[in-house]
């Protein structure tokens, strides 16, 4: 087998009974919002605070993602945010005292096409040109660094080449959300599980407080990261998202010894695969087509990808999907994440990571912190405010990244 | 794999389909009248609801015809097709039995302002009250789905101008 996994600490966290009311109340206690209490308390001194989840906490898409961490995004307001999130990365298992296997084993980005290649060199330049670790590999360097790969030119898109992050990697996600939650937790902040939001209470243009299944809460600050509710709970607040639900999948396979020493994507084929600490391939590919919110999809996805991963790694042939499963994404028309403030005063959101969020969980938390603490953005997320859909200042990361987010 | 009816071939799967994003959206009357906030709302804000949505298909494997559906988001359960420029049907009577219910427009019932401003400003409803047209004009379906027997709903002949404008 593979490695060995940490033994969890002794306590996590309490699970304690709501209070009538706390300075600050987030809302979904998966990745973001747990980094956001977490940077509450630790960047702002905000402390009396409650996360709320209405499942398990990191039962929704913290639980559902594959995982993967990078920060090779094109355009410069991404690259800000993301290699921001990767330097938080880097800090937090020690901040946390807390191995959640933070692998920082490389992500290689594939190209199969001229336009890829022009695309890939083009977005290395733009990387490196943001202070992030950016390589072209050509189908050689490719092969040396991940050996099972097939890079004959008689497949139907042979590999021409990639793009290469280094620092990028992969880490345990439901041990993120554990080390998270126990800090939090330390500082006071309360975990309440099994609570769920169905409304705000408002006072004229102001949130006075949420409506949950146990019970009214009052706060005069609300900060809601519920990724694929965040339409519907949003307009329960009275405010419009630009956000359309999607399924996206996922799969892992069984067990096996380590054969895949990076992570491996590839948007015109269409998969990405690294394997996990215990031996599992995971990979992933696209939303599906419409919009939903049933956490399934549908199998011709899957059928997809594991013959373009199969096609890749030959070696994968014989390997068996044991699990797939679906989540809900929030996607924006520019793929790209919002983190703002509404016209509701109090009422703040972070939504619309799209298939991506995950690598984003520390410096999203990190921004939506200071946005809430200070009822303004942090540089690093003005740009991505609901502004920008009546500006037109959109982060098209849709084409422009090329990837598989 | 969703199965999905095309109204001109039959029930084909979803992989013959592209799906085309809510339904009854049309190009805005006035479109120098609008406000930046409105442009936004028109380009890049769409319902989302839980529920019944009203969307749009494209058989592109197929007839490359565009059509409309009523489908429930939680379900997948697609409970009415019918065509470009017809009304939706929410009542129940072009509801398969059992989804009367489902089809009431409840999940429409949160209002949201901005998209009431641009409606109230003449260029939009969302059971559309639509503006007289030649059949054949604005739509990439225009007037194809008249007199086609497979196609629930009215006549396309008095639709929105600008139904069926794509991104």
């Amino acid at each position: 087998m593979a490695d060995a996994l940490p033994q969890h600490p002794d306590f996590l966290w309490r699970n304690p009974e709501p209070r009538a009311s706390y300075d600050a109340v987030i809302v979904g206690g998966g990745g973001h919002g747990l980094a956001t209490a977490y940077y509450l308390a630790v960047n702002h001194g905000i402390t009396n605070t409650a996360v709320l989840e209405k499942g398990w906490l990191a039962g929704g898409n913290m639980a559902r993602n594959t995982a993967i961490i990078r920060s090779n995004y094109l355009w410069d307001e991404s690259a800000a945010i993301y290699e921001h999130s990767l330097k938080l990365w880097e800090e937090l298992p020690a901040a946390l005292d807390y191995d959640f296997l933070f692998s920082q084993r490389g992500v290689m980005n594939l190209a199969h096409t001229l336009g890829d290649v022009r695309e890939g060199t083009r977005r290395v330049g733009a990387n490196v040109l943001n202070g992030v670790d950016a390589e072209w590999l050509d189908p050689q360097q490719v092969k040396e660094l991940c050996p099972i790969i097939n890079v004959a030119d008689d497949l139907r898109y042979p590999v021409m080449g990639a793009t290469y992050q280094p620092r990028g990697g992969i880490a345990k996600h439901d041990h993120v959300a554990w080390a998270l939650a126990r800090q939090c937790d330390a500082m006071g902040v309360y975990i309440i599980q099994n609570c769920e939001v169905e409304g705000f209470l408002t006072a004229g243009d102001r949130v006075t407080g949420v409506e949950t299944n146990r019970g009214r809460i009052a706060t005069g600050t609300v900060g809601m990261a519920v990724a694929g509710d965040s339409w519907d709970l949003a307009q329960s607040a009275g405010i419009r998202l630009p956000i359309q639900s999607h399924p996206l999948q996922a799969l892992v396979s069984e067990l096996f010894e380590p054969v895949h020493p990076t992570v491996v994507m590839s948007n015109h084929v269409h998969v990405y695969v690294s394997q996990a600490h215990k031996g599992e391939l995971v990979m992933g590919a696209g939303v599906d087509g419409y919009t939903g919110f049933g956490r399934r999809g549908s199998f011709h996805i899957i059928e997809e990808q594991l013959a373009a991963a199969v096609e890749l790694f030959p070696i994968f042939a014989r390997a068996h999907v044991l699990r797939t499963w679906g989540g809900i994404v929030d996607v924006t028309l520019d793929a790209s994440p919002i983190i703002s403030p509404t016209p509701l005063d109090g009422f703040y959101v972070n939504a619309g990571w799209g298939t991506g969020g995950f690598k984003g969980t520390p410096a999203s938390g990190y921004t939506f912190a200071h946005t809430i603490a200070t009822g303004s953005p942090h540089p690093l997320n003005a740009p991505f405010t609901l502004d920008r859909f009546e500006t037109g200042h959109l982060i098209d990361e849709h084409g422009a990244a090329g990837v598989a987010h | 794999m969703l199965l999905i009816e095309c109204p001109y071939c039959g029930p084909r799967d979803e992989t013959e389909y592209r799906h085309g994003g809510q339904a009854h959206v049309p190009y805005p009357a006035d479109p120098e009248a609008l406000s930046d906030r409105e442009w936004a709302e028109y380009l890049f804000y769409r319902d989302n609801p839980r529920g019944m949505l009203a969307e749009r298909w494209l058989h592109t494997a197929g007839c490359r015809r565009w059509f409309n559906t009523i489908r429930d988001t939680e379900t997948y359960e697609i409970s009415a097709v019918y065509p470009i420029g017809a009304p939706r049907p929410d009542t129940a009577a072009e509801a398969p039995p059992g989804s009367a219910a489902a089809l009431s427009p409840a999940h429409h019932a949160k209002g949201d302002p901005a998209a009431r401003a641009i409606a109230s400003s003449g260029s939009h409803a969302r059971t559309a009250t639509a503006h007289t047209a030649p059949a054949s004009a604005g739509s990439p379906a225009g007037g194809s789905a008249a007199g086609d027997p497979a196609a629930p709903g009215e006549s396309p002949a008095s639709h929105p101008t600008s139904e069926g404008d794509e991104r």
